[in-house]
């Protein structure tokens, strides 16, 4: 009997007989190399990677250190914003503000939970941080000094995030793409309630004025860092590519982060402290100063401004709340036993 | 122009005197994992939209809520402990799945019907 086949169907069952294939390859206990090949081959068919396929080691080790460090950067990033919400100046302002930084917490948990699909408890993910073992975004090592800067963290910090997240929306791994597609619909707001802050300054009064520009002349150069070092310098970043973790370069991120920043400058009429700042028609981009590398360095070795005092705050507060879990855990262990007193 | 900027200080610059006296490597075990499903509007299936940890099934739909419905995203949460979930292995998702490979007739298209039949 000859069947016709519809090309749509043979095209899918092509594929299913090729998995098939590789299963049964899979079962003659197929060496590493084999097995990365076949994940390479997946990874460039844009297939996701989920959590009980198989992954190369180097590949999971990745992903644990890139999704914590970034889970830990939502945590601790709501502790400078956080230092405003009681100083807001207005209901409004301080109802806007919780409810961002109340995002940043469930931003935190989507990425904590992503890591635990790679199989590393929640406890040591946390205590990693604690022990000062891992990282977390530098950015969040300076201080908000005045309210102007609650404003320039939402336009320049989440703006810098947003643009890093939404290449991430479409990272290899499975679970941190869907967190990171969840996280940018909430972000948009984020960016946008600072923005805002900025304006209304940008509008009033001579001292608003100035504030706003302060803020933004003490934001600037630490939120360009947020993209990390050179792309010659960047340890991770090709392999990043290759297993598509990340699509962009940091160099490349960059560049569009002050493409967009400076035309949005123009509305606040304010200026970027950065005196090469410069059209560059032949590369239909905008030029930029050099960073100061030496700071970044040390910022990210521990010696920011905040530091200390961040890992301090997060450690204070997980040991200051240790009653509050053991509680919860003892009450739960209560009503359950409440319950199979009433069953029996 | 003199312009005086106020900046504060207080709450967010290091001081000696921090506290936190360094976590301890921690007592407690993790709380168990929940995963959550959620409606989204009456009328569509539950779907899974993450996990959670939590000490017992109303802490867990509490904080759902809090974590996943912050902007109306749902009117319906679904909990249940990760540990109670199965699943099909994706190493044998070949063989698994191989008895409606072969089946193309199971789908509409497989069917050469003259282009003149309307509404089917
Ligand atoms: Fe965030
Ligand atoms: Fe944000």
């Amino acid at each position: 009997m000859k069947i016709q086949q519809n090309y749509k169907l043979t095209t899918v069952s092509a594929t299913a007989n090729n998995n098939y294939l590789w299963d049964k390859l899979k079962k003659r206990a197929m060496s590493v190399q084999e097995l990365e090949k076949i994940f390479q081959h997946k990874v460039d068919q844009e297939i996701k990677i989920e959590p009980k396929d198989w992954m190369p080691d180097a590949y999971r080790k990745t992903l644990v250190r890139q999704i914590s460090q970034h889970a830990h950067s939502e945590i601790v990033g709501m502790l400078p914003e956080g230092n405003w919400i009681s100083r807001a100046p207005s209901l409004k302002r301080k109802a806007i503000l919780l409810a961002k930084v109340q995002d940043e917490a469930g931003h935190g948990l989507y990425l904590y939970s992503a890591v635990e699909t790679l199989g590393t408890t929640r406890n040591q993910t946390i205590e990693d941080l604690h022990s000062g073992k891992a990282k977390y975004s530098s950015i969040f090592n300076y201080p908000t000094l005045t309210w102007a800067d609650i404003g320039a963290i939402g336009w320049l910090v989440d703006g810098a995030a947003i643009l890093n997240q939404v290449m991430l929306c479409r990272a290899s791994y499975g679970p941190y793409a869907r967190a990171m597609v969840r996280i940018c619909k909430e972000e948009s707001f984020h960016q946008r309630q600072g923005f805002e802050i900025l304006l209304v300054l940008s509008k009033g009064s001579p001292e608003q004025r100035a504030m706003c520009q302060d803020a933004i002349n003490r934001w600037w150069w630490p939120s360009l860092m947020m993209f990390g070092p050179k792309d010659g310098e960047s340890t991770h970043s090709d392999q990043s590519m290759t297993w598509k973790i990340k699509r962009k370069s940091n160099d490349e991120l960059r560049q569009q982060f002050v493409d967009m920043i400076v035309e949005q400058a123009k509305i606040l009429n304010v200026t970027l402290p950065d005196p090469a700042l410069k059209w560059n028609a032949e590369r239909g981009h905008y030029d930029f100063g050099e960073i100061d590398w030496v700071e970044f360095w040390n910022v990210v070795k521990g010696n920011g401004p905040c530091n200390k005092q961040r890992l301090e705050a997060r450690r204070k507060a997980w040991t200051e709340g240790a009653w509050v879990r053991d509680a919860a855990a003892a009450h739960a262990e209560k009503r359950k036993a409440r319950q199979q007193d009433k069953a029996a | 122009m003199n312009i005086r900027i106020t900046r504060y200080y207080y709450g967010d610059i290091p001081e000696e005197k921090g506290g936190g006296a360094g976590a301890s490597a921690d007592t407690a075990a993790d709380w168990p994992l929940w995963e959550v499903f959620i409606r989204s509007k009456q009328g569509l299936d539950h779907k899974h939209v993450g996990s959670l940890q939590a000490a017992d099934a109303k802490m867990a739909i509490e904080n759902a809520r809090d974590v996943y419905t912050r902007r109306s995203e749902g009117i319906s949460i679904w909990v249940v402990e990760s540990k109670y979930i199965h699943a099909s292995n994706p190493d044998d998702a070949g063989a698994f799945y191989e008895p409606a490979n072969d089946k193309v007739y199971r789908h509409p298209t497989f069917y050469d019907l003259p282009d003149e039949l309307k509404h089917m």
